[in-house]
């Protein structure tokens, strides 16, 4: 008797979704992955409505190698963890950065790509002369880094810098710029770039992949990435996928294909397609 | 499972936007309640040529959504900068403050013109009358009878018109401005407590529109003690 009502119960819950979560660890079937679709060209909306991009390529290899349907959404940034949490989808694939403010709350795969932060800003501006330094600075290497705030700082000095809100992004400024720039907070990075474009703030500070992709059409001809790339620090291990801590079969799993995608040269040859650049992390 | 100490942390972060959301709500409220009577006045003279352009500007402010109005005057008018640079106008439109308070304006002048119409509308015409027949011009009769009257008529309407305003400046954070809502959203996103943050949120804007409701109330009260509720 007794465990015919835990078999109904079992049931029940079975049909309310909780099962494969909250019950034992089986591996999941089906998954639904969340991004933000306005963080081109990572992940972007396109004009009839598809999500396209660098993560939802990869994201559907994943899916093709772990052998389990997925179906990718778009949230809006802000709500990506917040629903996670609550179960509104399995998965976060959205430029998101490990940290350890966010390991706090949940956990990510290894990560699937590592791209440094950097500013954009107008051709003609005192930074924007000094253009792009290929130099990339470890934030955990503090002297040397410091070392190139420092002298990036009278170049940005009383500058409007837009960033992106609630990302390492805006950490990243406050944090070394906090006192030399005046910081506007945007919720997507398009409407930063707009920003920029329409003279509202001087520079931005973004994933210098995000910000190519920007400058790359033609109404940001006057504009340039400029200065060195910061990776590191705040902006943690790189950019992974993030779920819940007790989804840890699917955690393995995860980690297993994008083992796979690294070893087999998939992120490699997605990454060059998107970003220009190989943005695979080194093992 | 509520965590007090949490909230008392919160809220004085949360309370460093509330000066910008009762900027943005004077600002707007006064500059759009000031354009909403000149429109209603215009509209008195039945005018086809002034009314029709009234009506159609109060039909596009009333028929959209605010947040699609913050959207198109800073982002929409953002790419039209040369033009806005060459007739010198474009330092309005570059802060977002201004573009704030902009949106606010023209939506507060379009209902609030709609309230104020109403209400100039309600005073009797026997008032107007005599004031005609015992010899006081149209400006005077506007100043002593008409506009008391419908100033008086029009407080409770004006008062939702307010509160529906505080709530409008939550909007503002679309376009970087860090009002309350917006510094809200901020510590969401540092601490992931969606649920105590919007709370202390919530609470802030109830107890500034409360305490708005009871002042008009307290005005409404005064200027027509005869009407008093008991």
């Amino acid at each position: 008797m007794k465990i015919h009502r835990l078999a109904a119960v079992a049931a029940v819950l079975g049909m309310l979704g909780f099962s494969q979560t909250a019950l034992a660890q089986d591996a999941p079937k089906a998954i639904t992955i969340a991004t933000e679709g306005a963080y081109a060209p990572w992940n972007f909306t396109t004009p009839d409505g598809k999500l396209d991009g660098l993560e939802i390529e990869l994201a559907n290899d994943l899916c093709a190698r772990m052998k389990i349907k997925c179906t990718i959404i778009a949230q809006d940034w802000d709500g990506l963890i917040p629903s996670l949490k609550v179960g509104k989808f399995d998965v976060i694939m959205a430029g998101m950065f490990i940290t350890p403010k966010r390991l706090e709350t949940i956990d990510f795969t290894q990560p699937y790509a590592v791209d440094p932060g950097g500013f954009a800003v107008a051709k003609d501006s005192e930074l924007g002369k000094l253009g792009l330094s290929a130099e990339k600075f470890n934030l955990d290497d503090e002297a040397a880094s410091m070392a190139a705030i420092e002298k990036l700082k009278p170049l940005l000095k009383g500058k409007v810098v837009g960033v992106q809100a609630a990302t390492m992004m805006l950490d990243f400024v406050k944090t070394y710029f906090g006192d030399t720039v005046e910081i506007r907070e945007y919720k997507t990075t398009e409407q930063h770039d707009l920003d920029l474009a329409a003279g509202r703030v001087d520079a931005l500070f973004a994933q210098q992949t995000a910000l190519a992709a920007t400058l790359s059409k033609p109404e940001f001809a006057d504009y340039t990435l400029a200065g060195p790339g910061f990776v590191g620090g705040l902006f943690g291990l790189g950019t992974g996928a993030g779920l819940r801590k007790e989804d840890t079969k699917l955690k393995e799993m995860l980690n297993a294909a994008i083992d796979g995608a690294i070893a087999d040269g998939t992120i490699k040859r997605i990454s060059e397609k998107w970003v220009k650049t190989d943005v695979t992390p080194v093992k | 499972m509520i965590d007090f100490a949490f909230f008392l942390e919160i809220i004085p972060v949360l309370l460093a936007g509330l000066p910008l959301t009762l900027q943005l709500t004077a600002a707007s409220m006064g500059i759009g309640f000031l354009m909403a009577l000149l429109l209603a006045l215009a509209q008195q003279g039945n005018r086809r040529i002034v009314v029709w352009p009234i009506r159609a500007f109060v039909a596009v402010f009333r028929g959209t959504p605010l947040l699609v109005q913050i959207f198109l005057i800073y982002y929409g008018l953002g790419q039209f900068r040369p033009s806005l640079q060459a007739i010198g106008i474009w330092w309005l439109f570059r802060e977002p403050y201004w573009c704030a308070i902009v949106a606010l304006s023209l939506n507060e002048a379009a209902y609030g013109s709609e309230i104020l119409r109403g209400a100039i509308k309600a005073v009797p015409r026997g008032l107007t009358e005599a004031a005609t027949a015992s010899g006081m011009s149209k400006l005077l009769t506007l100043r002593l009878i008409v506009l008391p009257l419908a100033l008086r008529q029009a407080i409770p309407n004006y008062s939702n018109e307010i509160i529906l305003m505080v709530k409008g400046t939550s909007l503002a954070s679309i376009i970087t401005l860090m009002e309350v809502t917006g510094i809200a959203q901020g510590l969401i996103s540092q601490t992931y407590r969606a649920v105590e943050v919007f709370v202390a949120a919530g609470a802030i804007y109830l107890t500034l529109n409360f305490t708005i409701i009871s002042a008009l109330n307290a005005l409404e009260i005064r200027l027509t003690p005869y009407r008093a509720r008991a």
